[in-house]
């Protein structure tokens, strides 16, 4: 797929891949073998009919593969531009048994940015049956949530606490990665199915669980308010001027749009940055850091490549914009000077030893091998965990001791009427899982209601 | 979009705004915040909720103009809008069960005392409040702190009005007055906190300070607002933003504060030479 040049696009914030042609789509769409036994379709969590948009795609019916993948999945131009493909629909390929597996991702971005740039109409709004649905938080399951009951007539209102929907899509992940105009274009086509979006409303603050129940006569809530909170590493010079957690410092960027010299929030403007951890949202943040123009950017991570979670693409492209990788490397201490500047950081080498419970080997400090690492910024991206407010202010809403929700199989909290997925219920995971779990919860919700009704006109009787 | 339902000014540098937040009104207690966004390209600020009323469904805020965004939100106007305004965020004090309060508020900081102590006053605490100030042209909200308590006593650094002197020194002669406080509450500079909590620590006095530090989302996904509190790191947006002014580490959250002051100086002197003579456009208004 064609690209920004790894050393031009390291000093921008424009997308670094440009999509296929309708030519490279057509012919990539050619490669797949419409297999009887579907086994990527089993790959995406939420079952996109694959074979069949990719055979509209030959045929050049670019609107009809739109279409055919919006049976099953409401956001494909994020889809398709985030999802770790390799280890989903693209891993059960059967191309990449001998040689690459099609590349599905690329083509279903390719059908939604055809679709962006070509469709006419807008969505349709489906008769309303006179239920209502609130959802907390915008995120990627609330809104994919969102999108299946309003398709099922369910009069929805999203809550969103920041003046923007979209959740991580907004804040978190970078500009060059996942423009922004497409996650408000997504939105808007929410909108015009009829799902009213508030944002600014923190809820366990201004409203509460119950009082969407009981006094603004919603039928049923799902909370799809993800995994915000930061974990820190617990190490001394961690409150040092130039330590930032990895949401706050792309909240900055990307929500508030620090790069952008136009908007008022401010950035450290750093000359060498060290970004702590091996995931997605490590390579986000030091890929950022490089185009806000930091000569030095390192990724320490305590285990090896093999172990990364992140992205393969996402580390590739980092390695190509001159990210250099510290990995089985780990923290000790941030260092400060006398104004409380962050002015480097110890770090200890590591080997890999033997395997934990999660079979992963588990690193293992080597005694005497510390070493200053030369930064002024320190960027925290070890993971976060569910935000504690909705638990503290909701009545018998159970949650494990990390703090996510805990839910049945089908998405039911231990509240009655209250169904939950996402990063709340797994802790930080993808974007796509979570769609899934909206996807799963909108249809135990219709479920829910429907079958509530059922009781009610059977006692009227 | 909210509306600015009326607007009056303080003094030369403090605005006092009543926002239209109907469903922030009905929740607003004494000790929360809220955070404003003036418009697409500002930035997220916290203020703390003055008052609030829910019959008229506003939320009152005052705020000194000290960087740009409380600059841009100075020249604003009854009838103009702000376009996000969230809240009420952060744990409201506990302010049940004191018999004698003491509560004190250095500068601007006294706007964000007044609900405390209107609260205490509520509650049945005898209720004395000091109100320090650089000098008398900068007095504020004397007849409403005089409402809320049973003896208000102002002073000023350079003692053009009211007893010369600082509030730490007055703390002092009251607590050796024999006055019995079971609670003070300190709000202001960080500086005026810090120097109060260690003159009620010589008297075991239990006192709460409201901490200031730097925030973006004020819903406890960010960090940025961390501060330390007995020796462990807090979020001041979810865990606070009220403290054990005993155990605050005030000299770390100063340093925090500094943050980004080189860039918020500069920023500040371009918004301040908007609409003094040759406006520099800045496409931001």
């Amino acid at each position: 797929m064609p690209a920004q040049d790894p050393l031009v696009r390291n000093h921008n914030f424009k997308e670094v891949t440009t999509g296929y042609t309708p030519e490279m789509a057509v012919e990539e769409a050619r490669r797949c073998l419409n297999c009887k036994t579907k086994p990527c379709v089993e790959g995406c969590p939420v079952n996109v009919h694959i074979p069949e948009f990719i055979h509209l795609i030959t045929e050049e019916k670019f609107e009809e593969a739109f279409q055919k993948i919006t049976e099953t999945n409401s956001l494909p131009a994020v889809c398709g531009r985030v999802c770790p493909q390799e280890s989903q629909c693209e891993a059960r390929c059967v191309r990449g048994k001998k040689g690459e597996a099609v590349a599905i991702g690329r083509l279903e971005r390719f059908v939604a940015d055809w679709h962006r740039e070509h469709a006419s109409r807008p969505p349709e709004k489906a008769v309303t049956n006179g239920h209502k649905v609130a959802i907390i938080g915008s995120g990627p399951s609330g809104l994919s949530c969102a999108a299946d009951l309003a398709k099922a007539g369910y009069d929805v209102t999203i809550f969103e606490a920041f003046h923007t929907g979209g959740g991580v899509l907004v804040y978190g992940i970078p500009e060059f990665r996942l423009p922004k105009a497409i996650v408000s274009d997504e939105i808007n086509n929410l909108r015009a199915m009829g799902v009213n979006l508030q944002t600014d409303m923190v809820i366990g603050r201004i409203l509460s669980v119950d009082e969407l129940l009981e006094d603004l006569n919603f039928d049923a809530v799902y909370i799809g308010s993800g995994a915000g909170l930061p974990s820190f590493m617990g190490i001394e010079g961690e409150d040092l001027i130039g330590v930032y957690s990895a949401n706050e410092y792309l909240t900055r960027s990307n929500l508030m749009k620090a790069y952008n010299m136009e908007y008022a929030t401010p950035i450290r403007k750093s000359r060498a940055v060290a970004v702590v951890g091996g995931g997605n949202v490590a390579m986000d943040a030091a890929r950022t850091a490089k185009r806000l123009g930091a000569e030095k950017v390192y990724i320490v991570y305590r285990r090896s490549f093999a172990e990364m979670p992140a992205r393969k693409e996402e580390v590739e492209h980092a390695q190509e914009e001159q990210i250099e990788f510290l990995n089985l490397e780990n923290p000790v201490r941030i260092i400060g000077d006398e104004r409380g500047q962050v002015k480097g950081m110890e770090v200890i080498k590591m080997k890999l030893g033997e395997p934990d419970s999660s079979g992963r080997r588990r690193p293992v400090a080597i005694p005497g091998s510390n070493y200053e690492l030369d930064v002024d910024t320190v960027i925290v991206a070890i993971g976060t965990t569910p935000n504690p407010l909705l638990k503290k202010t909701t009545e018998g809403l159970e949650t494990d001791r990390w703090g996510c929700i805990y839910t049945k199989d089908n998405g039911a909290t231990s509240r009655e009427g209250v169904f939950a997925g996402g990063d709340a219920v797994t802790g930080a995971a993808t974007v796509i899982l979570a769609m899934g779990a909206g996807k799963t919860a909108a249809a135990s919700i219709d479920a829910y209601i429907r079958h509530k009704k059922a009781a009610l006109s059977r006692t009227e009787i | 979009m909210f509306l600015i339902m009326s607007k009056r000014r303080l003094n030369d540098a403090v605005t006092m705004m009543e926002i239209e937040a109907p469903l922030i009104a009905r929740k607003a207690r004494a000790g929360q915040f809220i955070i404003f966004r003036l418009d697409e390209f500002g930035e997220r600020v916290p203020l703390t909720i003055a008052d609030s009323d829910a019959e008229r469904g506003s939320v009152t805020i005052i705020f000194q103009a000290v960087g740009k965004a409380t600059q841009l939100l100075s020249q604003k106007e009854a009838g103009d809008f702000i376009l996000d305004f969230v809240g009420p965020l952060g744990k409201p004090s506990e302010l049940e069960g004191y018999k004698h309060a003491c509560v004190i508020g250095g500068g601007v900081g006294n706007a964000i005392a007044y609900p405390s102590a209107k609260e205490l006053h509520n509650n049945g605490a005898i209720v004395d409040i000091i109100a320090g100030f650089r000098s008398k042209d900068i007095v504020i909200l004397e007849d409403e702190m005089k409402a809320v308590c049973d003896h208000l006593y102002i002073t000023t650094d350079d003692g053009t009005y009211g007893e010369k002197g600082f509030v730490t020194d007055k703390l002092k002669s009251l607590i050796d007055a024999g006055n019995h406080y079971d609670l003070v509450i300190a709000i202001g500079p960080v500086p005026m906190m810090k120097f109060v909590s260690k003159v009620t620590e010589q008297y075991h006095i239990k006192t709460l300070v409201s901490l200031n530090p730097i925030m973006i989302d004020g819903t406890g996904m960010c960090g940025g607002c961390r501060v330390k509190v007995g020796g462990k790191t807090r979020f001041a947006c979810v865990d606070g933003p009220e403290f054990d002014g005993h155990e605050v580490d005030f000299d770390e959250l100063m340093l925090r504060n500094a943050f980004y002051k080189d860039q918020e100086k500069a920023e500040y002197e371009e918004t301040c030479r908007i609409g003094r003579g040759p406006a520099k456009v800045t496409g931001k208004e």
